[in-house]
């Protein structure tokens, strides 16, 4: 009950870096860098301090289940004998992982109780992962609980979806734009779908979560394309996101295809680090690190120095955030999205003044595909230039033809098991081109349609052949916006493979950068974790 | 005129398709206009026409020839002056026809070159080839009554290792005469071979060959022992023959078996020659062309060339010799037309014998050849793999005895070596180390080979005489010599070496002059993409370290420790890493009783649960030892369209998930009731040659050709898999097999675990709470 008493959060905040600013910290990979930045024409952009969580969030669901936005409350919604399905978002929410217990179990606990009451005995609870890795038992444990998992997964109720199972799917229409709308049949022939989301960045959530989440290649392919890609600037803003569009597009076919929908939507604050505890520096500004924070830091710093990548690996993925519930609505999936967008927004959205030459950015150990696993570089480009890049309302944060400078240690190393066809993305595909029209044209089919990948897919463990390509088509975007894309510190031959230039120190990446936007750009280092976006003016 | 002389007689010689007859028949169809050449030439397999058109006319030594007349006219030369006898001097009765006989008879000359001039020949085919050879021929034409001029080209050397002068007289009339009866060599050369043979059959020695093939390949199956073991055996018989050879000659005062059985030949051809007017022409240590056909040319790979090449490559780091001792070196020019003139003058009773050598008038020493390919290798260097320029060694021509010492010292500390790395469980990039040791013994073989070879020529200190020679010479008119030079005053060592021997040697040699240009695919990716290539039928794959880095042990592990509470799992797996040293051994020994012996341990577990459970071994196991460029290249050759098979032992249940990689799959299975696995295999998976023998079964049976398939696996257990199809490709090869696939030059391939991903220390389940 510490965090009640904490002073009132204040908001992100743009600073001028001048001579007395300290060396600002950059996240890189398992470690971290910290960097002067030049004085006179830099600035940081810092993330909004986490909000207050909500007190009662038990309470809160609770309130929200019974008191939907534009639909009948959760009860009056069930009856004995009718099929429900309640979907849930897969490991790729929250990053990193969240302390027990998740957002996702204190949900789906409550929707059982008044499915129970309600005498609902057919239910499905699926992790609505598409293309994603499917869900360990650990996995699937730590999201839904071990009372939800004991109860439904022995008998086979409680599964990750298998968009690649033949009898599985069904094509429910088509837009008006001609996408094919691809989706679970479980869910379809259900009564009732109740999604279970973590809105953790604006463009989660809303139509996506099920026209996604239920969805396989023949559906997803309309949208997770490089002109898609490319036509939504950025695609974490739903009104000038071609992606949002076309899911939107797919949720009203699903909805006129009599696919009712139940659509629980929550929002964490920002506390990825923890106001105090080992990390706790992390989520700091600088000048404001205290003499315990600075220790803490230089510890852990040579610690890590000391410690294989493989052991500094597993000590930062076995980090659970302590993120806290601000928000969570039900009811009607647009109406609901419309509140927890504004919620997201009110934590990072933080407003700044024009554009710059350099974009610089220390990139973590973790993003959305490498829970668990291995940060590989296909999935560092995606991370920079697909998430962190996007993370902007209006104008992109680097002007047209400017340059992103990323740390990130980019080691030529891949999961195995979980990214089987990044490996050979990487060898092959990356080896021949690293233009995303061109990857798509010439190799998409081929990996999405491969057997060895969707056996992979379906009973082990690993993303989707077609997966890597959905990483590289997501920066495609920034691909097309930068004159240039270093990164700093990663192994040279990876950096290479990818098309980016490598650099030793950022230094050097600056002094490499001066080729294409002159010896004195304007910088501006994105303070990125905790999540922050970025409102151009 | 020897021109005049010669025309409209008709030659018969043999030996034709070696360096001098070969030099020989150019120059006789080139100088002399109507003269008829019967050749006679061992028939091969191709008969005796079709060897002289393919291994004499098309030599490149008729390039001048044939540019000269036109290919049409010289052509029809050919076919109107050669004809081709078949026939063999190393066998009793010349292998000759009726017809031929009469045709060899009926020659004005017969002009005997055949020889075999190996250095390092068995005793006994230099005794049949060398010393029985022209006693069939006198002999032949005794019988038939035929009195042509028989030239016999000898060697120098027949005046074994001595110092001084050794004229140009018959052996029997100067001091070089040897009193041994020819006879009685001849037949202890065969009797030799008898009990040599015999003794190889030796039980005790026949397990020693076995032992030696055992070490050498490995657990490699029974058919592929038996062949290395029988390979041993005849090397040995031909190592000791070659012995009987050297040590017999040596102990006559040769310096090898070569100039020995030559020695006896002009013996018993002066004793049995009759009425037949004999002329012996002894050339010493021939080399390539000074001038005629052309500058520098060479047949074949002569004595003095493994020397230069190893010199040049810094493989000979020192030699025996004495410096300033002469080596009798003679362009094979020279001594053709010596010949020419030999049979053009006719039978000199008073000079039957003549010597072609330089040593004499013109001398060519050790150290001005050293100095001067000193000089050349270090404008013209040799480039070794890795593209660096070879700098030529400084040679101080120590006494022989050390140098072999050295050798040997050498050839001990690698062999020890190899014995070492041999028992580490080392493989992959690793055992490569072996792999070069056993390069590196390899070539401290062969310099110890030249050294003992070669050793005695260099150090020996005859004078060859050329007076007769020089007679001769001085009786040429201008026309002739300008035609039919052997004077070896002419020639200019300096010129010769530099700019016609060693440039002709290094040529032929085929050794990297310049740093490899990087425009073409490399071998390896010339080898990959023939692999590759759509051409292909079938790929077949090991299972263990070929596509995954795990073992039948480690799979039991994982499987077994799954449904365990914490502490009987440690305890299990420190029992299983007990007993591993004997289970690695019995695998050694044994494959088919090492799984059979392993698998019983399945005995009690149920179907079901197996089956279950491998399927989460497969992600936590399986996949994350596999090596992705290994599943990558099956998919390759998938994509290909070769049939794709996986041979291995492992169980039907652990294998199942790969399936989708491979078409067929041939692995154990175990026996089962009511759900139970009693222990027992019930499908023994094949081991070693059986492999061989199943993957032949599968490709007849699917219409595919062992020939056109590739298999990859990383033993010398598997050496019969790899031996019965047409593309082996060893990955990660153990020492043994490391050696074996960098020495038949199969593809290597080093497959590696995915970088960074998750390492499996021990073989325990991921936890099922049941």
């Amino acid at each position: 009950m510490k965090d009640r008493v904490r002073p009132t959060p204040r908001p992100g905040m743009v600073l001028e870096v001048d001579r007395s600013t300290p060396p600002i910290l950059f996240h890189h990979g398992e470690g971290f860098r910290t960097e002067k930045l030049p004085a006179g024409r830099s600035r940081v952009i810092y993330p909004a301090e986490p909000l207050l969580g909500l007190a009662d969030p038990e309470g809160a669901i609770r309130r929200a289940l019974l008191n939907p936005i534009d639909q009948d409350p959760l009860p009056a919604q069930l009856r004995p004998g009718m099929k429900l399905t309640i979907a849930f978002d897969d490991i790729s929410l929250p990053l990193p992982p969240m302390r027990r217990p998740d957002i996702r179990q204190m949900v789906i606990e409550q929707v059982l109780e008044i499915a129970a009451a309600a005498g609902v005995d057919d239910v499905h609870v699926i992790a609505a992962l598409a293309l994603h890795r499917r869900m360990t038992e650990a996995e699937l444990r730590h999201a839904v609980g071990d009372r939800t998992y004991d109860a439904f997964a022995p008998s086979g109720c409680l599964y990750n979806h298998d968009a690649e199972d033949p009898d599985g799917m069904v094509i429910l229409g088509t837009t008006p734009h001609g996408e094919e709308v691809q989706f679970s049949k479980r869910a379809a022939d259900s009564d009732l779908v109740v999604y279970v989301n973590i809105n953790l960045v604006a463009m989660d959530g809303g139509h996506k979560s099920t026209a996604t989440g239920l969805a396989g290649y023949q559906g997803l392919r309309h949208h997770h394309n490089v002109k898609t890609m490319q036509e939504s600037r950025s695609f974490m803003d739903q009104h000038r996101s071609e992606l949002h569009a076309s899911n939107w597009r797919m949720g009203k076919v699903l909805r006129d295809a009599g696919v009712k929908i139940f659509q629980i939507e929550t929002t964490v604050n920002n506390n990825t680090f923890g106001v105090d505890g080992p990390l706790a520096m992390l989520q700091k500004r600088e000048w404001e690190w205290n003499a315990k924070d600075r220790a803490a830091f230089v510890a852990m710093t040579s610690g890590l120095k000391y410690a294989p990548p493989q052991m500094a690996r597993q000590i930062f993925q076995s980090w659970r955030a302590p993120y806290e519930l601000t928000s969570v609505q039900a009811g009607e999936v647009e109406a609901v999205h419309k509140v927890t967008t504004e919620n997201v927004y009110a934590q990072h959205l933080v407003p700044v003044d024009g554009q710059t030459d350099i974009l610089t950015m220390g990139l973590p150990y973790i993003c959305p595909y490498n829970v668990n696993s291995v940060m590989n570089p296909i999935l560092v480009m995606c991370l920079g230039l697909g998430y962190f890049f996007n993370l902007y309302r209006g104008r992109p944060l680097v002007r047209e033809g400017g340059v992103v400078i990323m740390g990130h240690p980019t080691r030529w190393e891949f999961h195995p098991v979980h990214h089987p066809s990044y490996i050979d993305f990487f060898e092959q595909v990356l080896a021949d081109t690293t233009d995303p029209v061109e990857i798509e044209a010439k190799y998409e089919r081929q990996f999405a349609e491969d057997e060895w990948y969707i056996h992979l897919y379906r009973t082990s463990y690993a993303y989707h052949g077609v997966h890597p390509f959905y990483m590289w088509y997501w920066g495609a975007h920034a691909l097309q916006h930068l004159g240039e894309v270093i990164i700093v510190g990663g192994d040279t031959r990876a950096v290479q493979r990818m098309g980016f230039r490598p650099a030793s120190t950022l230094q050097d990446a600056l002094e490499i950068a001066s080729d294409t936007v002159g010896r004195q750009p304007t910088v501006t280092h994105l303070h990125n974790p905790p999540i922050l976006m970025a409102d151009v003016s | 005129m020897i021109s005049d002389a010669l025309a409209g007689k008709r030659l018969a010689i043999t030996g034709t398709t070696g360096f001098l007859g070969t030099a020989l028949v150019e120059r006789l169809l080139r100088c002399v206009p109507e003269v008829e050449l019967v050749l006679l030439v061992r028939p091969g397999r191709r008969g005796a026409e079709q060897r002289i058109r393919r291994e004499i006319i098309r030599n490149d030594v008729f390039d001048r020839l044939r540019d000269d007349m036109g290919t049409d006219e010289f052509e029809r030369l050919c076919q109107e002056r050669i004809t081709g006898v078949a026939g063999d001097v190393g066998i009793d009765g010349l292998g000759l026809d009726d017809a031929g006989r009469e045709l060899i008879a009926g020659c004005d000359i017969v002009v005997h070159s055949a020889a075999a001039v190996a250095f390092d020949n068995p005793l006994d085919t230099a005794v049949e080839v060398n010393l029985l050879g022209p006693v069939r021929l006198v002999e032949m034409l005794n019988d038939m009554g035929a009195s042509p001029h028989f030239i016999a080209v000898s060697t120098c050397y027949v005046a074994g290792s001595r110092r001084g002068n050794a004229p140009e007289e018959p052996l029997a009339d100067g001091p070089m005469y040897v009193p041994v009866s020819w006879q009685d060599e001849a037949d202890a050369s065969r009797r030799r071979r008898i009990t040599t043979e015999t003794e190889s059959r030796d039980p005790a020695r026949l397990e020693e060959f076995r032992s030696r093939a055992r070490h050498e390949l490995g657990a490699a199956g029974t058919p592929a022992l038996a062949a290395k073991t029988e390979q041993l055996r005849s090397k040995w018989v031909h190592d000791q023959m070659v012995e009987a050879g050297r040590s017999r000659a040596a102990s006559l005062g040769f310096p090898d078996a070569y100039a020995f059985t030559k020695a006896l030949a002009e013996t018993a051809v002066a004793e049995i020659k009759g009425d037949l007017k004999v002329s012996t022409v002894r050339p010493s240590i021939i080399e390539s062309a000074y001038a005629e056909p052309f500058p520098g040319w060479i047949r074949g790979f002569r004595m003095a060339e493994p020397i230069i090449i190893g010199y040049g490559r810094g493989l000979l780091t020192d030699f025996p010799g004495i410096p300033q001792g002469v080596l009798d070196v003679i362009p094979v020019d020279l001594v053709a037309a010596a010949i020419c003139a030999v049979a053009a003058r006719g039978h000199d009773p008073d000079r039957p014998v003549i010597q072609v050598a330089s040593g004499a008038i013109n001398p060519f020493r050790l150290n001005q050849l050293v100095d001067l390919a000193h000089g050349w290798f270090s404008e013209n260097p040799i480039y070794d793999d890795r593209d660096q320029p070879i700098p030529p060694p400084n040679w101080t021509y120590p006494g022989r005895g050390r140098v072999v010492r050295q050798l040997k010292r050498l050839r001990t500390g690698l062999n020890a070596g190899e014995r070492v790395l041999g028992r580490l469980p080392i493989r992959g990039r690793q055992a490569e180390i072996t792999a070069d040791l056993d390069e590196r013994r390899d070539q401290v073989e062969r310099a110890l080979g030249y050294v003992e070879l070669y050793g005695a020529y260099t150090e020996c200190e005859a004078l060859f005489g050329v007076e007769r020679l020089l007679e001769l010479w001085d009786s040429l008119d201008d026309d002739d010599k300008e035609l039919y030079c052997f004077d070896p005053r002419i020639i200019d060592w300096p010129h010769y070496v530099a700019d016609i021997h060693l440039p002709t040697v290094v040529a032929q040699g085929r050794v990297k002059t310049a740093p490899s240009t990087r425009s073409g695919p490399s071998r390896k990716d010339r080898q990959r993409a023939q692999v590759l290539s759509p051409d292909r039928h079938m790929a077949a794959f090991d299972l263990e370290n070929t596509v995954i880095a795990a073992n039948v042990v480690m799979a039991y592990g994982w499987l077994a420790t799954r449904r365990l509470p914490l502490d009987e799992r440690a305890r299990l797996v420190a029992k299983i890493l007990l007993e591993a040293p004997s289970l690695l051994a019995l695998d050694h020994r044994d494959r088919s009783d090492f799984l059979r012996h392993f698998y019983r341990r399945y005995e009690g577990a149920p179907v079901e649960q197996m089956a279950e459970d491998s399927g989460e071994m497969f992600s936590d196991l399986i996949l994350t030892q596999a090596y992705p460029a290994a599943i990558r290249r099956v998919r390759q050759h998938r994509a290909a369209g070769h049939t794709t098979v996986l041979i291995t032992g492992a169980l039907d249940f652990i294998v199942e998930p790969l399936r989708p990689l491979f078409d067929h799959i041939v692995c154990a299975e175990l026996a089962h009731s009511n759900g139970i696995y009693t222990g027992q295999l019930a499908e023994v998976p094949p081991t070693s040659e059986s492999r061989a023998e199943v993957l032949r079964d599968f490709a007849n049976a699917e219409g595919l050709l062992m020939s056109e398939s590739v298999a990859y696996a990383d033993s010398a257990s598997d050496l019969a898999l790899l031996e019965a199809v047409g593309y082996p490709v060893a990955v990660n090869p153990e020492p043994k097999l490391a050696m074996l696939a960098r020495k038949r030059g199969w593809l290597i391939e080093y497959f590696d675990k995915a970088p960074g991903g998750p390492r499996k220390l021990l073989p325990i389940g991921a936890r099922k709470a049941s």
